[in-house]
């Protein structure tokens, strides 16, 4: 199964399971969704509940949200995050904002999936991440499902959240291929998830970064530095106990994260490694993150603007010192 | 320019007098209330952004008349007269607007951001344009659980410059849903004039452009609201899709309070006054013989008591405790919420 | 002549060794450094905290100046008399070159070295740049355990064989006499008690104060019995600084100083009796207090003895002991009269004094103790 067909999956037993719940979002029904996600569902459900939308990002997020105050559970499709910056005030000033200026009377259980991230040659207006700026804002859940399983599982569990939930579907992971396991059913979306086990250094990564983190640390462990991997996959609200926890026995933190280094997330990471476990570092934090330029389109300058699992493992030696 | 809004032939040529003395009392409400408002701003209770109605009372008056509990509102920051013709009890309100934990949000939101969801109110919404895809999307959500109401979402005409209102307008429209779509033109947009800020003024022509019937309605005359609005909504209600009135109407007082009004004339402020929509109607129902100075007295005395009643409420009402600070961000389990 | 602001070198410094807190202690062990080089410091700051086989101790600063090296680290134990820094006047540093470089080392190694009490300075650095990294100093650590001596007793056990240790060199060195005397304490009680009904619960004044208050007085008379004997000879003190034997929860004995305690009011003896007690028990004692006593008194009243004839703690050359005070059947102007009565006891060395002088200061005591408002 890939990435994508679990996503599907997910959608459909949400709709199945939920009378309430429809998808909503640009091409996504005849078309079958811009990254295929969405294909078959229309003759499953109809055109009612996978809805297309016209090119109106502000509309139909925004639309989402009243949806979701009049009792629906929509998931709304924005194609890609580039595109969601179109709806941005309705995310920050509507979803995120509204439970609590009403004084807690007007929820908001929205799942907003976009697709995210760079590595696809499409140059700098379709290859942004931006999931510190959504991390950022109280009242969003954010997650970066970078597996089968979760990709599943997380949409799933955002299903029964009662509040706007941002889903980022990395680009370079629709056409990943796993086993989702029988029986999976919702996972957790309040914790991280340690991926590989190692005592030297620990490795923080999540969605489309954890792949090459983790092959990263095969390149590590042939050099006899033992790297664990911790899968942060749920952006907002951080879990610093699984993080902390890791660094404490490993003494020594590098984050892997696409965006831009300036503000981004890893920023945050880094902060709260300093607050929570600074005399257990026997290294200074590393962070290695995207070149900050707007993409460029030729492949050689995409690839050198983005962590690679060599430039990670290089980070990481350095760190560690061999 | 825009057509002059027909008189609409339902409306009888002789009020009926209970329901003119309804849209009176709303009038005066609404009037008496903001006037209270202006004060406490001045004396340091109110803070933050007040933006009045005074002058522009008609037209949520006669809007709210036409809805029945079923449908839902979505209003901009200029709201304190729908919440309380919708129903919002003053206390509340008031209580709101002083930021206390008695307030109609919980004291979160104040002046600009009032919602009641028991009396499907939703806002509040203050950023302009903001609120046009949540009423879309209530719309949606009635018509896919199968439910007869309508949405009427007001919006100023500042609003029709921005994105929302033609992604909304094309949406609703392209959808069939039942929302109407409340335009209050009071000729400014915050300080800039509309004819300085939009090529085409006539909104129903802009309406047109999604396939959406737009009446424009004279704002000021609450018989004239209240009629149309009453045929809009049976009209959205019937399912014939979306539809928009444009209200012509005027705000008599600044912006908000911190606004020495440099982009209007004396004169024009005057002549909008001398239309004042609740002395012309008084005068209408006093040569109808609906009513006469004592009822008028009476009327005032109601007015007087139940916003002296929302005044001392909020005053006496407690302060949400500090340690509440981060409360509903994210929702708290409680029973009956479903997940 | 001409002025210069260039120190002699080696003139100003000083060196600051372990000191003898008693004459059974020949270790010491440095478990902090209360000053870094270069802070300045004044006569009677704490400098340090050194562990003996009797407890933790603060070691004051004997000058004004500063710290210029610190020579035995945080967690080493040495004898007697070892240098443990050296110490400076006040006034322009010495050349920078002198001073060590700053160690370069990550957080966890500092908190690491800082628990076993390492010295980063002789940690070979092996991370990059040659930082030194946890994993240096845990080497570090293994390293000084294996090279480490057996490890001396520790505990109560210690306590108990430097306890030994002082009384055998008493009773083998000190020929001691013993005097007894009955001292009525009607007047010195009834007075402590008209004073405590003014004061509030948590001030109120005990009779052990008085007591040590009415011998520090008496010895002023008596000043062959205060002083200590040091090679061969007495020699006399004049400062009165009057030892207080506490037993330890935990087992053995601690005797350290109130400093002049014949010239600290009554109020302020109190408060220092209460606070030497609790020092003693819970840790903090200063090397001072356990070297300057000038006389011992012992009280075992709560213990219920009546009477006590004590062991002299060397160098000093008198003890004076305290029993229960009880109340007596007591002959007064030829009736017989119930009055609280203790019994006071002196040990003396009788290369200092002979019992005719230790008797008439046990006279002095009682004499004081029937006048108390005169204390």
């Amino acid at each position: 199964m890939t990435y994508r067909e679990a996503v599907r999956e997910a959608i459909r037993k949400a709709l199945r399971a939920d009378p309430r719940a429809f998808l909503m979002g640009e091409d996504v029904g005849r078309y079958g969704g811009c990254y295929a996600v969405s294909q078959g569902l229309l003759d499953e459900f109809g055109p009612e509940r996978i809805r297309d939308t016209p090119l109106s990002e502000a509309a139909f997020v925004g639309a989402g949200i009243g949806a979701a105050l009049g009792g629906m559970r929509p998931i709304v499709e924005v194609m890609t995050v580039n595109f969601s910056l179109l709806a941005l005030d309705q995310v920050v000033n509507n979803a995120a904002t509204l439970l609590h200026m009403s004084g807690g009377q007007c929820h908001v259980p929205l799942v907003i999936r976009m697709a995210t991230g760079a590595g696809r040659q499409v140059a700098a207006q379709h290859s942004h991440n931006f999931d510190g700026w959504y991390a950022h804002v109280p009242g969003l859940t954010v997650l970066a499902p970078a597996t089968i399983e979760d990709a599943h599982g997380m949409l799933l569990a955002a299903m029964h959240h009662p509040d706007p939930v941002i889903l980022f579907e990395h680009v370079l992971l629709y056409a990943s291929e796993g086993q989702l396991p029988d029986g999976a059913d919702a996972v957790s979306i309040t914790s991280a998830v340690v991926r590989r086990g190692g005592s030297d250094i620990t490795l923080i990564a999540w969605g489309g970064m954890l792949a090459r983190t983790l092959a990263a640390a095969d390149q590590l462990q042939a050099a006899g530095i033992s790297a664990e991997v911790v899968d942060v996959r749920v952006l907002r609200p951080l879990d610093d106990e699984t993080i902390t926890t890791s660094v404490r026995r490993t003494h020594r933190a590098l984050i892997v994260d696409e965006e831009w280094r300036s503000g981004s997330l890893s920023a945050e990471i880094a902060t709260r490694i300093a607050e929570h476990a600074f005399y257990d570092l026997d290294a200074p934090v590393g962070r290695v993150c995207s070149a900050e330029v707007p993409m460029p389109y030729p492949r050689h300058l995409e690839q050198a603007a983005l962590p690679q699992a060599d430039t990670i493992a290089a980070a990481a030696r350095a760190i560690v010192g061999r | 320019m825009t057509t002059v809004p027909a008189t609409p032939a339902t409306t009888p040529a002789v009020p009926d007098a209970a329901h003119a003395r309804d849209l009176l009392r709303d009038m005066l409400r609404i009037r008496r209330f903001e006037e209270r408002c202006a004060e406490l701003y001045q004396a340091e209770k109110i803070r933050g952004f007040l933006h009045l109605y005074i002058g522009e009372e008609a037209v949520a008056t006669g809007v709210m008349r036409a809805l029945t509990p079923d449908d839902s509102v979505v209003a901009t920051y200029r709201e304190h007269g729908h919440a309380l013709v919708r129903g919002v009890p003053a206390r509340a309100i008031m209580a709101e607007m002083f930021g206390k934990a008695t307030g109609c949000s919980g004291g979160r939101g104040g002046s600009m951001h009032l919602f009641d969801t028991a009396r499907r109110f939703y806002g509040g919404n203050a950023i302009v344009g903001g609120g046009l895809p949540l009423a879309v999307g209530l719309a949606l959500a009635d018509r896919m659980l199968g439910r007869r109401s309508v949405t009427a979402c007001f919006f100023g005409d500042g609003a029709v410059a921005e994105g929302t209102f033609h992604e909304s307008l094309n949406l609703a429209s392209l959808w069939g849903l039942p929302v109407l779509f409340c335009c209050e033109n009071n000729l400014y947009a915050m300080g800039t004039a509309l004819v300085r800020a939009q090529a085409q003024v006539d909104f129903t022509t802009k309406a047109a452009g999604y396939r959406i019937a737009a009446h424009a309605v004279d704002g000021m005359d609450v018989d004239q609201v209240a009629a149309a609005s009453r045929d809009a909504v049976a009209t959205v209600r019937a399912g014939d899709g979306p539809m928009l009135l444009e209200f012509r109407t005027y705000r008599f007082r600044a912006h908000s309070m911190f606004d020495p009004e440099l982009y209007r004339t004396r004169e024009e402020v005057d002549a909008w006054k001398a239309r004042c929509p609740i002395t012309t109607y008084e005068a209408r129902l006093r040569a109808a013989g609906v009513i006469d100075d004592a009822a008028k007295a009476t009327l005032e005395a109601e007015v007087g008591r139940e916003v002296e009643d929302a005044v001392a409420f909020a005053e006496s009402s407690p302060w949400e405790s500090v340690d509440t600070l981060t409360r509903h961000v994210y929702s708290e389990p409680e029973p009956g919420h479903a997940t | 002549m001409a002025s210069t602001n260039i120190p002699a070198p080696g003139v100003a410094t000083r060196e600051f060794r372990m000191p003898s807190l008693g004459t059974d202690m020949e270790y010491g062990t440095v478990v902090a450094w209360h000053a870094t080089p270069g802070a300045a410091l004044k006569h009677g700051d704490v400098i340090a905290e050194i562990q003996t086989e009797k407890g933790v101790f603060e070691l004051e600063c004997p000058m004004d100046g500063v710290i210029e090296r610190i020579v035995v680290e945080r967690g080493t134990r040495v004898r007697v008399g070892t240098v443990l820094a050296l110490l400076r006047a006040p006034g322009p540093s010495a050349p920078p070159e002198a001073l060590p470089a700053a160690v370069r080392a990550s957080p966890a190694a500092r908190r690491m070295a800082q628990d076993r009490g390492i010295s980063l300075s002789h940690v070979q650095g092996t991370g990059p740049n040659g930082v030194v990294t946890l994993a240096d100093v845990l080497r570090e650590i293994a390293n000084a355990e294996a090279a480490a001596a057996p490890a001396p007793a520790t505990g109560a056990a210690a306590m108990r064989q430097a306890v030994a240790a002082t009384v055998s060199k008493s009773k083998r060195e000190i020929p001691h006499y013993y005097l007894a005397t009955d001292i009525d304490l009607g007047a010195a009680l009834t007075w402590l008690q008209a004073e405590n009904t003014k004061r509030p619960v948590t001030e109120r004044i005990l009779p052990a104060a008085i007591l040590v208050r009415a011998v520090a007085v008496a010895l002023r008379r008596f000043p062959d019995l205060n002083g200590i004997w040091k090679d061969g000879g007495f020699q006399r003190s004049d400062a009165i600084h009057v030892g207080v034997a506490i037993s330890l929860r935990t087992g053995g004995l601690l005797a350290p100083a109130i400093h002049d305690a014949d010239r600290t009011p009554l109020r302020e003896l109190m408060v220092a009796l209460q606070d030497l007690v609790q020092r003693a028990r819970n840790g903090g004692l200063r090397g001072s207090e356990m070297t300057d006593a000038t006389i011992t008194i012992t009280n075992l009243g709560d213990a219920g003895a009546h009477t006590v004839f004590g062991v002299i703690f060397p160098p000093q050359v008198a003890l004076v002991g305290f029993g229960q005070v009880t109340e007596r059947a007591w002959a007064d102007h030829g009736g017989l009269v119930v009055r609280p009565v203790v019994t006071a006891t002196l040990s003396g060395d009788h290369r200092v004094t002979d019992g005719h002088y230790g008797a008439l200061f046990l006279g002095e005591i009682a004499r004081l103790l029937a006048s108390p408002e005169a204390l």
